[in-house]
């Protein structure tokens, strides 16, 4: 029973400028659940990405064995081909096709190029009969729910005649009842001597079925342990144990009273009107203060931050926003800035940036008002708005007339970031402000936050990296399935609790 | 273009950028310069072609009127490709207006309702109307434009033909009205004779011998270029004062230059015709408005922005469907002048009023390196692009190409404007 199915042996991945991945080691044994869990970032997909070569052979270092042979895989093909199936965290499903035509879409039943549509449902039922959803295989994938379609997903990995069966943070998008259903069924799998590797992060569930754990940090494996080995306290142990090696800049904070406050904030889901995505949140911030969000992916702080500038995203919003004590309308994005309130993307390049435009262009954006009489644009006011900013945040580039589609990614976080500065807000919120940008311009990105609570500004930053948020914040916040489930001075925190707190927060959801 | 500039000690970076804005402000407006010169390529192309014929005063008078309606409904559609639609039924909602207004002038006896000044503001408030009315699912419920403004454009010539009674033209129309396309501005000045014509023996001028000018167009197109001139120079010492590098000077020079002269040649053909035609004046106001919107005003600002991103500037708090919603109720009054023009000129409302023009118009915006995805284009790219159109149907006619040949020949040259930007913008 013990033989070995697959290993990963001293697997090093780099991107430029970044290791991704460096010798990383990973031993599979037939028939079990092995998890791989680690933070955000840590490497996990990188890893299966390797695994299932859509980084193909020759682009990282180190060995792949599978079933005793030593694998080069060019593309998802080829391990497929080999009976390894990934089924990614944002599901791979064509909405307007038909259960049955997902299920073999690429894979058809056919002769001549005619399908032959009752194989296909046949087999299709039979495949979903293996998972237990009960749905016609005609219905199309939009009409059913998020739980169904991760079966179907499994149902389509069943179809290729799967032999290691890899989960990415499957239970990430899904209800209590359907993860719990979920992982039946991965038990299921196991007895019926099939091996599967589960991506998570939550670590009950890894509790519950795994009987290897993985943990990877920081492009490392840490440590394996075996089923009497897992414990939580562990397993977060080993997934945080960073030494904190990151800088921030010195900063004394000077609190004053609360300026910004949010009552019983819920939001529900713009598609699925059933679906609750925040559940009555409570926050408060000070003059002066930079409050941190924590959580995992998922967790709903951008859909919260989002909702709360101009609904920028949601429905059936519901709940009370005060500024110094009094309530204020933010129910447009226009409204927002004209309270002083100021909303910096996570995601630059899609809701942050005019790429086709110059910087110049993009800082004044939110605040054309502040660089034109009787909406006539003053150029020359503008030019110089547009050079004291970069010169502020140390924007680099042949001039602001560079486009803004041509920085990189920490030039432009630094655009996004003075165009909101530009708009003057009093209240500040910073959504993951240092995704995917190096660890000098991170350093700069710190140094105008701090610059700014010194300035009297309320500043709320969401960061799925904990050491950034003990590093620069004053008190934190801790997000969970749309439920604040902790609070605690940032001098207090530590990722352990943090960690903690995330993880008692699920068992207490569920 | 590199993706970015190595961390440079602050003190250089000045110096260092210097002649890379010269370098930028000359590629930058390498497009615009290239598109006016493939204009005035072509004109010479035709004006070789036709022995002569295009740079006649008469006929570059009939060329401004025969093509002012598409120019006029360009700057329209400008604005709706780069805010990122597309409008398709300007022409039929043209050739509606037209009908509209031949029916309230000729046939519905309105009395003091029937003056040609109010049925053209009437007709323009139409327009508008009609505007908002696509406009109003385009922005406030998300469907496509495409599908939308197709809809109207069905709608639109099938409501044109219905108030024309079928397959029957509305007219003659009032010489006042007519005189909005086939005018020309009073010479309030007096004409200046520069060569005496010949008169025979019958007391009959000889054509073309001769050269009369009209004067009030000589002074308003003095005062136009001086304008130009007076306002490049302000623009720069204003630069300058500010301590930010303009244009290469030798570059402006030659620019303003060049821009003069070939205004003052226009000026004189004008002015030794019949004077300035009042469409064009209509059409040089409106052009010098759009590029003031589009170049200085916050509208046109917010109008690139959302074309470029519209969640970005949603979220930087533009109120992109309100937005939409002008952009298109302009265009519907671009549309509604657009229609008026083509009736005068035909003096009459026909059934088949503008049908087909607004492939003309789109095509003028594309030409004038505007981008299908939204968020890019110029006004003055527009109108020489419509000018280039104007001036290959006119050519072609007097070369005695055959319709069907112009219009593969106007395909061929959409398509390589747009190959042209595309290879451009890969290589950059």
């Amino acid at each position: 029973m013990t033989s070995t199915i697959l290993e990963m042996r001293d697997i090093t991945k780099t991107f430029p400028g970044v290791k991704a991945l460096s010798n990383v080691n990973l031993s599979v044994e037939e028939g079990e659940i092995h998890a791989v869990v680690g933070e955000n970032g840590a490497g996990k997909s990188t890893l299966m990405k390797v695994l299932s070569g859509v980084y193909p052979a020759g682009t990282y270092d180190g060995q792949i064995i599978f079933q005793g042979q030593e694998c080069q895989f060019k593309g998802i093909h080829d391990s497929e081909h080999k009976g390894i199936v990934i089924i990614h965290q944002e599901l791979a499903l064509v909405p307007m096709l038909s259960i049955a035509e997902n299920i073999f879409l690429g894979n058809e039943h056919a002769k001549y190029g005619v399908i032959d549509w009752d194989a296909n449902e046949q087999r299709t039922g039979a495949l979903l009969k293996k998972v237990g959803l009960k749905e016609d295989p005609k219905t199309l994938i939009t009409n059913i729910g998020v739980g169904k379609q991760q079966l179907v997903e499994i149902a389509k990995a069943l179809s290729k005649e799967v032999k290691l069966l890899i989960l990415d943070e499957p239970t990430a998008s899904l209800s209590e009842k359907d993860s719990q259903a979920l992982l039946d069924l991965l038990l299921e799998f196991k007895k019926q001597g099939m091996t599967s590797i589960l991506i998570s992060h939550k670590l009950n569930e890894v509790n519950r079925v795994a009987d290897k754990v993985t943990v990877i940090r920081d492009g490392r494996t840490i440590e394996t342990l075996a089923k009497k080995d897992i414990s939580e306290d562990r397993i977060i142990t080993s997934m945080v144990g960073r030494s904190l090696d990151d800088r921030y800049p010195p900063r004394e904070p000077k609190i004053g009273e609360v300026v910004f406050e949010v009552k019983n904030w819920s939001v529900y889901h713009p598609l699925h009107a059933e679906r609750q995505v925040i559940k009555g949140i409570d926050i408060n911030v000070r003059k002066g203060e930079v409050v941190g969000i924590a959580g995992l992916m998922g967790a709903g702080r951008t859909e919260f931050a989002m909702s709360l500038f101009g609904r920028s995203y949601g429905r059936r919003i519901t709940g009370e926003v005060l500024l110094k004590g009094k309530p204020v309308d933010v129910s447009t994005v226009s409204k927002a800035v004209q309270h002083g309130i100021a909303y910096v993307t996570e995601d630059r390049k899609t809701y942050g940036l005019n790429l086709i435009d110059h910087i110049k262009h993009n800082i004044t954006l939110a605040n054309l008002g502040g660089v034109s009489r009787h909406s006539v644009i003053d150029d020359m006011r503008e030019l110089a708005v547009a050079n004291d900013y970069r010169k502020k945040t140390n924007i680099r580039a042949s001039s602001v007339y560079q486009m803004t589609g041509n920085l990189s990614g920490g030039n432009q976080q630094k655009v996004v970031l003075s165009k909101w500065l530009f708009a003057d807000p009093d209240v500040l919120i910073l959504d993951e402000p240092t995704r995917g940008i190096d660890v000098g311009a991170k350093y700069e990105i710190y140094t105008i936050i701090a610059r700014l609570a010194s300035e009297g500004k309320s500043i709320v930053v969401i960061s799925s990296e904990m050491p950034e948020l003990l590093g620069i914040t004053d008190r934190i916040y801790v997000m969970n399935e749309g439920r604040i489930v902790g609070e605690m001075p940032a001098s207090e925190a530590s990722q352990e609790k943090i960690m903690r707190a995330i993880v008692r927060g699920e068992g207490k959801a569920a | 273009m590199s993706t970015e500039i190595a961390p440079a000690p602050q003190g250089n970076v000045a110096e260092e950028q210097r002649p890379r804005i010269a370098v930028s402000a000359l590629t930058t407006n390498l497009r615009e310069y290239g598109l006016i010169i493939a204009l005035i390529v072509i004109m010479l192309f035709f004006q070789f072609t036709t022995s002569g014929t295009l740079f006649k005063p008469v006929n570059l008078s009939n060329l401004v009127q025969q093509n002012s309606f598409i120019i006029v409904m360009a700057l329209g559609m400008l604005l709706v490709i780069v805010s990122g639609y597309i409008d398709l039924s300007v022409g039929s909602v043209a050739g509606f207006i037209g009908a509209l207004a031949a029916n309230m002038m000729v046939i519905w006896q309105l009395g003091p309702l029937s003056n040609p000044l109010v049925v053209s503001i009437v007709c323009l408030i139409v327009g508008g109307l009609i505007g908002a009315a696509q406009g109003y699912w385009i922005a406030y419920h998300r469907i496509p434009s495409f599908i939308v403004t197709l809809a109207g454009m069905l709608i639109f010539r099938g409501i044109c033909q219905a108030l024309l009674g079928g397959g029957s033209s509305v007219g003659p129309l009032p010489d006042d009205f007519k005189m909005l396309s086939s005018g020309f501005i009073p010479d309030i000045i007096g004409p200046l004779t520069l060569v005496p014509p010949v008169v025979n023996a019958a007391g009959k001028t000889i054509l073309g011998s001769g050269v009369t000018l009209h004067m009030t167009t000589v002074v308003l197109g003095l005062i136009a270029v001086l304008a130009y001139a007076y306002f490049g120079v302000r623009t720069r010492r204003k630069r300058e004062r500010h301590g930010y590098e303009a244009e290469p000077f030798p570059l402006f020079i030659v620019k303003t230059l060049v821009a003069s002269a070939l205004a003052l040649f226009l000026v004189y053909e004008f002015a030794s015709y019949r004077g300035l035609p009042v469409v064009l004046l209509v059409m040089g106001v409106l052009i010098t408005l759009f590029v003031f919107v589009t170049k200085r005003m916050t509208i046109g600002r917010r109008i690139y922005a959302m074309g470029g991103n519209a969640k970005a500037a949603q979220l930087s708090g533009i109120n992109t469907e309100r937005l939409t919603l002008m952009v298109f109720i302009n265009m519907g009054v671009l549309s509604a002048l657009g229609g008026l023009i083509i009736a005068a000129r035909l003096g009459q409302a026909v059934p088949a009023a503008g049908l087909g023009s607004e492939l003309d118009v789109i095509a003028a915006v594309f030409i004038g390196g505007a981008s299908a995805m939204g968020g890019v284009g110029q006004v003055i790219g527009a109108v020489v692009g419509g000018f280039i159109m104007g001036v290959m149907n006119n050519g072609m006619s007097i070369m005695g190409v055959n319709v069907d040949w112009q219009q593969v020949v106007k395909g061929l040259v959409l398509l390589g404007a747009v190959i042209f930007d595309v290879y451009n913008k890969n290589k950059a």
